[in-house]
């Protein structure tokens, strides 16, 4: 043999060790598993206290009983009984006392009692984390929870410190932080006085259909069906999400058959998938807002004339109908469809002639203007957009692209003339959003309230603050809903706001999975009512 | 970087020269790894990530987003700063990830193993098909298979690797179903075998259990051929060009002249002579790999450093980030030692 061919042959043995593997054939997920493809990577605690994104309430929605819940079946029916047999209003509005139901179970085998709601709830005001204020608001306070968050037998009395909405306080209590979280456990695992927090990141102590097997960090979360949930034993045993980063990975996936549902295809892809064998698209309106903001610190911007004129230069249709595909539809409102108060009015569509008229009435010839944009590529090829039908008016926009620190930064600081972002609800009630876009009690660069987008943009609402404020406190719902619908008929036409869409979440699953509820604009998603 | 022969000589403390040059070695990685650390604190200062944010969300009020800022020191001068961070590095911490509230150590252990077995059979297939790839082609300088081995190095260098990855995962995975999809495991295979390495192929194997074995095998062959590849063009374009400078010495000649087998003149003679100069090649190439090819664990949705480091850096995590740079500058540090010490090994002259 030749050294040519004695090194030819030892390379084509190596490469025979090497590719040898038999074809694989590749198992479907089985019956009772369900296995997700999502991007987890915003989870940085499975703690009700402390979680605040969109894949950590996945989790907790499926863990934890609340007070009150969302019923996957029916969401427009808005809360409904679920720790909570029912509840008491006082004739001052002030106190809700809830009856706690019979025969619940924590999955460590305690029962759910009166007192484990009353740690649950004072534990979220005592570590006062990030969501914290979504029950702080009513006035809980470290000091006095004592005396407002109180068990008695088998009740749960609240005492806020006005008379709030009563639909407002449960709405409230339905987001993550009202989880009921099993104090013994809890407590068992305390740190150093955390309250378990620590411990509970990355355990679960619920008593809801499924309980957490594992949460490793990027990589996936693990849970299993809880056979004692009080609406019966869920279908699948087993849900997995796994972090798949990529679109195209997570359509391969699901076309293979490894995975039952892919959360994050990008229209490309859905289009892709829609035509593939044994896969079906859900589509489903969520929370998330996109909008356009103008600063009224600009002298140009703050006229009123300016501010319509710029809701006439926005090509509604043309980008719902090309780059954001399916995946966003028109919506010039601040709460999103589906919210108690929504609205679908959406009077403003593209017309250059009538901004043009606009602009004329306020003496504003030509102008240039910044506008700041994060990294993402839809929020680009909107701007781009913006961009194109504003220079038909005479408006030079200028784009700025950054990181969240850049642009959001300067956003905080009112010093940008036109931002471009996405808002997302706190918790499923109308005055999240209201307080956020409609409500600036004061305007000064002192009062730095840059939780308020209506400050951010330095806008002095006009009276819509005071009518925020009343909303809140209205006890009839139906008058309530008016309420909201009469702000935003206001708003719409006189904020500095050009809220042009609402986000549509477009899941792709194999066509055996049944009964997908992504939680909507009000909340997260339900596993227990899946079926294949 | 490392110690030269001919150490300054001292009249009067005569030391061992192993103990100086070790020395010495120990003294260079120190200077590196401070320049390093240096080097990374002030990249995380000036990045135009903000950590505070990060943690306190879009929303947050001024006061809560005030006292982040503070609990994270980023209210100290610059320096104590960094003396803090010097001081929790040399104890071996990298502080706790801002956004799972964990030690960063950990998740660096944890992460690890996934790029090493990913790295190590990437070189591997780099090392088995780069050198004697390399080695032909020199050989048959201007033959059809040195044309082809060309051609193959040059692919390997200039094909984006994300492209690659996904035409692969397309063909051999979605359409050909021969190998596993992303993911180290299919997930039925989860948990199964106990975690002892954090290596699947040698855990799986040490449990006995070969389902899981073949399963994560077929899952790495793909991601691991990739990065072989890229390492096989290196390493054969580099061998390549080793080979061609020692067979145009006179020595070779000679061998020739004196009627030795071509096998024994390649291998015997050129090939022994260029042996230290292929460790470092491959060396180099190894801490690349390991230094996680972030962009192939993104696409197979590989959980190794190269991911972790990345999603940290989406998510203004800067502990982990510099926590993994660190390490990934560690193993660059470390596999330079080690390639320094073969090279004493293996080096006639050093002896």
């Amino acid at each position: 043999m030749t050294f040519f061919t004695r090194t030819l042959a030892g390379v084509g043995l190596a490469a025979t060790l090497l590719t040898g593997t038999a074809t694989l054939t590749l198992a479907q997920t089985p019956d009772n598993m369900l296995v997700i493809a999502n991007r987890i990577d915003d989870i940085t605690s499975l703690d009700p206290a402390e979680s605040f994104e969109f894949a950590g309430s996945d989790v907790s929605r499926n863990i934890y009983q609340k007070l009150v819940n969302f019923d996957p079946g029916d969401l427009d029916a808005g809360y409904q009984p679920e720790v909570a047999e029912s509840w008491e209003v006082s004739e001052d509005g002030r106190t809700i006392t809830f009856t706690i139901r019979d025969g619940l179970t924590f999955h460590s085998g305690n029962p759910v009692r009166a007192e484990d709601v009353e740690f649950s709830l004072r534990r979220v005001v005592e570590l006062n984390l990030t969501p914290a204020f979504i029950l702080t608001q009513f006035g809980f306070t470290a000091d006095n929870v004592e005396e407002t968050i109180v068990a008695d037998g088998n009740t749960v009395t609240i005492v806020t410190d006005k008379p709030y909405a009563t639909s407002f306080v449960l709405n409230c209590l339905t987001a993550t932080i009202g989880g009921i979280v099993d104090k013994e456990l809890v407590l068992a695992n305390e740190q150093d006085g955390d309250l378990g927090n620590n411990w509970l990141k990355t355990n679960s102590a619920g008593s809801g259909a499924y309980k957490l097997v594992s949460w490793t960090p990027n990589e996936s979360v693990t849970l299993e069906s809880n056979p004692d949930y009080y609406l019966g034993s869920p279908s699948m045993e087993r849900v997995i999400v796994r972090h798949v980063q990529e679109s195209a990975s997570q359509r391969l996936l699901l076309e293979r058959g490894d995975i039952d549902m892919a959360r994050n295809l990008n229209p490309e892809d859905i289009a892709g998938a829609r035509e593939a064998e044994g896969v079906k698209i859900h589509d489903e309106l969520r929370g998330r807002l996109m909008y356009v903001a103008l600063n009224q610190k600009h002298p140009e911007l703050s006229k009123p004339e300016v501010r319509q004129a710029i809701k006439y230069l926005i090509d509604y249709e043309g980008m719902e109908g090309s780059f954001l595909d399916g995946q966003y539809t028109i919506h010039q409102n601040f709460l999103p469809q589906t919210f108690l108060g929504a609205v679908d009015e959406n009077p403003f569509s593209l017309n250059v002639e009538r901004a043009k008229e606009l602009l004329a009435e306020a003496g504003v010839e030509s102008m240039e203007l910044e506008v700041g944009v994060r990294e993402a590529q839809e929020r680009i090829e909107i701007a781009q957009t913006l961009q194109n039908t504003f220079a038909q008016a005479g408006i030079t926009l200028n784009i700025t692209v950054g990181t969240a620190k850049q642009i959001l930064g300067r956003y905080r600081a009112r010093e940008l003339d036109v931002y471009l972002g996405a808002w997302g609800p706190d918790y499923p009630d109308p005055h999240t959003n209201a307080g956020t876009f409609a409500y600036n009690p004061d305007n000064s660069d002192e009062a730095n309230a840059t939780g308020l987008l209506a400050w951010r943009n330095a806008w002095d609402t006009g009276g819509l603050t005071e009518k925020v404020e009343a909303a809140v406190v209205e006890n009839d719902r139906e008058m309530r809903q008016q309420m909201y619908a009469d702000i935003q008929a206001e708003f719409r036409e006189t904020s500095p706001f050009a809220i042009m869409f609402q986000k549509i979440e477009q899941a792709a699953m194999r066509d055996n999975v049944e009964n997908v509820n992504l939680g909507g604009a009000t909340t997260a998603v339900s596993y227990w009512v899946i079926e294949k | 970087m490392t110690a030269t022969p001919d150490a300054p000589r001292r009249r009067r403390a005569p030391l061992a020269p192993w103990f100086t040059g070790a020395l010495r070695t120990l003294g260079s990685i120190a200077a590196t790894m401070l320049g390093l650390l240096f080097v990374t604190f002030l990249i995380g200062r000036v990045m135009p990530i903000d950590p505070v944010l990060a943690i306190v969300g879009e929303r947050a009020s001024q006061e809560t987003y005030d006292q982040v800022y503070r609990q994270l020191g980023l209210d100290q001068p610059m320096i104590v700063q960094f003396a803090y961070y010097i001081w929790d590095v040399v104890r071996g911490e990298f502080g706790m990830s801002l956004l799972n509230a964990r030690p960063v150590a950990e998740d660096i252990a944890r992460v690890f193993p996934a790029t090493l077995e990913l790295a190590t059979i990437g070189v591997l297939i780099g090392i088995v098909f780069g050198i004697p790839l390399g080695v032909i082609s020199a050989v048959r300088q201007g033959s059809w298979i040195d044309q082809i081995a060309r051609v193959v190095a040059l692919v390997g260098y200039s094909m984006p690797i994300f492209w690659l990855g996904l035409i692969g995962l397309l063909i051999f995975y979605g359409i050909l179903g021969w190998v596993g999809g992303p993911g180290r495991l299919d997930i039925f295979y989860q948990g199964i075998v106990p975690d002892r390495t954090g290596m699947i192929l040698i855990d799986s194997a040490i449990a006995g259990n070969w389902d899981v074995f073949r399963n994560a095998f077929s899952h790495i062959v793909l991601p691991a051929s990739l990065l072989g590849y890229y390492s096989l063009a290196y390493i054969s374009r580099m061998t390549r060009s080793f080979m061609l400078e020692q067979l145009s010495a006179e020595y070779v000649t000679t061998a020739r002249v004196k009627g030795m087998s071509e096998w024994s003149v390649i291998w015997g003679h050129a090939f022994r002579n260029i042996r230290v100069q292929l460790i470092t090649v491959i060396a180099l190439s190894y801490a690349n790999l390991l230094e996680g090819s972030v962009l192939t664990e993104i696409i197979f949705a590989w959980p190794g450093i190269g991911s972790y480091i990345t999603t940290a850096l989406l998510s203004a995590d800067m502990n982990a980030v510099l926590g993994g740079t660190v390490v990934v500058g560690l193993i660059f540090i470390c596999l330079n030692i080690f390639s320094d010490l073969l090279y004493r090994v293996f080096d006639p002259r050093s002896k």
